[in-house]
């Protein structure tokens, strides 16, 4: 199962020209999230020390089906309350598509069926929430760097913004958007994705915390810069007060 | 009760400097600590847990799940301080041989008798009378267990806690038994912490807390003390 992802993995990094763009990520200065202050600091030694241990790409660790928690909290929102969502879901999400754009030489628009048929990855994974709680979840789905690689990520592309049905919108570097455990998920625990876990699609984003794993997908963009966006603080959580780096 | 003033035991400039650093540090991790926890004031073995899931302690306090943000981020500055003050301590302790000087009990400290002693004297709540050069042997013991035991196990359980962290350091869930294991872990280990804090800041108030203060700041000693200081000096001739 890893050894296929990390096949994407490199199928996504050589679409961008070679794993040295993706070591020169592990820097996000130039364009990258700020935070000014004394949690900037902090904020980005974590970063820094994390980013070097996590320099050879780990995959997180794996539970065997077992494992899976009987409770799965689900927490912000658990049915967006959205006129075209809820027209949407009653079809089944037949008319959903996920638009890839920006930064990628083909831009297109995906269908749920169009991801189910690509290569799929299930990972049976601990989810750790910021309040404290964490659970085990089963997921299915297909890994962003093949989704990626599809569209076309170009060479200047150096982070991906993803925005949800319920307003929520966050980035990520490629360090984190290439990994082969960052999937688009439409599976959990053998079934399809319940509308309260982010049904039709969402993002795990595995190394994280979870917030960053957004639910209720609208859509993808890649970008060379995310200082623009918002405040420039990288994810619409950060303008909360809360770390646009959530792998502490 | 007077001994400690009139003791020789003299803090160095570095000594002075970690230890309000960590003392800063620790309080703002204590209170952001207690505000991230307020968002799940239950404690669980294993891997998992949440609020409606079985706990292992469900603690008598309320649920705010609004305090988290502000929280974590005085928690991992603070952290951060923590842990680089510490290891500058623990570097000059262990290059000055300051530890094994001044924190290792010495022979005659370990002696059973020697120990049975100590207790019965703090059962009865009496200071280690005036001629006190060095630490006692539970006062040693107990510094040893902040700096050697429960400060490491405070930040390896806290790293545990980290998704990033344990993907490159899986053995980390091996060692604690899982996620919500170490976080129970990280909060019995906090509260010995906070338990240590009150009994270290009693015995200064109940030991001379000016000169002790003092002491801890300024390095120098209570005028108070000079008739000692004298004596050393001459003895040291």
């Amino acid at each position: 199962m890893s050894d296929i992802s990390r096949r994407k993995l490199i199928l996504g990094a050589s679409a961008l020209g070679g794993t040295g763009l993706l070591a020169s990520c592990e820097r996000i200065g130039e364009g990258g999230p700020s935070r000014g202050g004394l949690y900037g600091i902090s904020e980005r030694l974590s970063f820094t020390v994390q980013r070097f241990l996590l320099r050879h790409q780990p995959l997180v660790r794996e539970f065997a089906p077992d494992a899976i928690s009987a409770v799965f909290p689900t927490i912000n929102t658990t049915d967006p309350d959205d006129a075209a969502y809820r027209r949407s879901k009653e079809i089944g999400f037949s008319d959903w598509r996920l638009p890839v754009r920006g930064l990628v030489a083909n831009p297109a628009e995906f269908s749920l069926a169009d991801l189910k048929a690509m290569p799929a990855r299930t990972q049976i994974t601990l989810h750790s929430c910021e309040q404290g709680w964490s659970a085990i979840g089963g997921w299915t789905g297909v890994p962003l760097a093949h989704v990626l690689a599809v569209a076309g990520l170009k060479p200047e592309a150096r982070f991906i913004v993803i925005r949800t049905v319920d307003g929520w919108w966050d980035t990520y570097d490629l360090f984190d958007a290439l990994h082969p455990q960052t999937i688009l998920a439409y599976g959990m625990n053998g079934g399809a994705l319940p509308i309260a876990h982010g049904a039709p699609v969402r993002l795990r984003v595995e190394r994280q915390l979870g917030y960053k794993s957004l639910k209720y997908l609208a859509s993808i963009e890649a970008v060379d810069r995310v200082d623009g966006l918002g405040q420039g603080r990288g994810s619409m959580v950060s303008e909360l007060g809360f770390s646009w780096y959530a792998g502490i | 009760m007077t001994g400690r003033e009139d003791g020789r035991i003299r803090h160095p400039a570095w000594v002075r400097a970690t230890h309000w650093i960590n003392a800063a540090a620790f309080v703002a991790l204590a209170v952001s600590g207690t505000a991230i926890l307020l968002a799940l004031p239950r404690l669980f073995w294993g891997e998992t847990g949440a609020l409606d899931a079985p706990a292992w302690i469900a603690l008598p306090l309320p649920v705010n799940l609004e305090q988290t943000g502000w929280g974590r981020n005085i928690h991992f500055l603070a952290a951060w301080i923590f842990v680089l003050n510490g290891l500058l301590y623990l570097a000059w302790s262990l290059a000055t041989r300051h530890l094994s000087r001044r924190l290792l009990p010495d022979a005659d400290q370990v002696r059973p008798a020697h120990i049975a002693g100590t207790v019965r004297e703090h059962l009865h709540l009496r200071g280690p009378g005036p001629t006190q050069t060095r630490y006692n042997v539970l006062q040693k013991l107990a510094y040893l267990a902040v700096v050697l035991v429960l400060s490491p196990l405070m930040l390896l359980t806290g790293l545990t806690m980290s998704p990033g962290v344990t993907t490159a350091i899986p053995e980390l869930f091996d060692l604690f038994g899982g996620r919500q294991s170490a976080r129970t872990l990280h909060f019995l280990c906090a509260s010995l912490l906070v338990a240590f804090l009150a009994v270290h800041v009693w015995q200064v108030l109940a030991n001379g807390p000016a000169a002790l203060m003092r002491g801890m700041t300024i390095g120098r000693r209570a005028p108070a003390a000079e008739p000692a200081r004298r004596h050393e000096r001459e003895a040291k001739r």
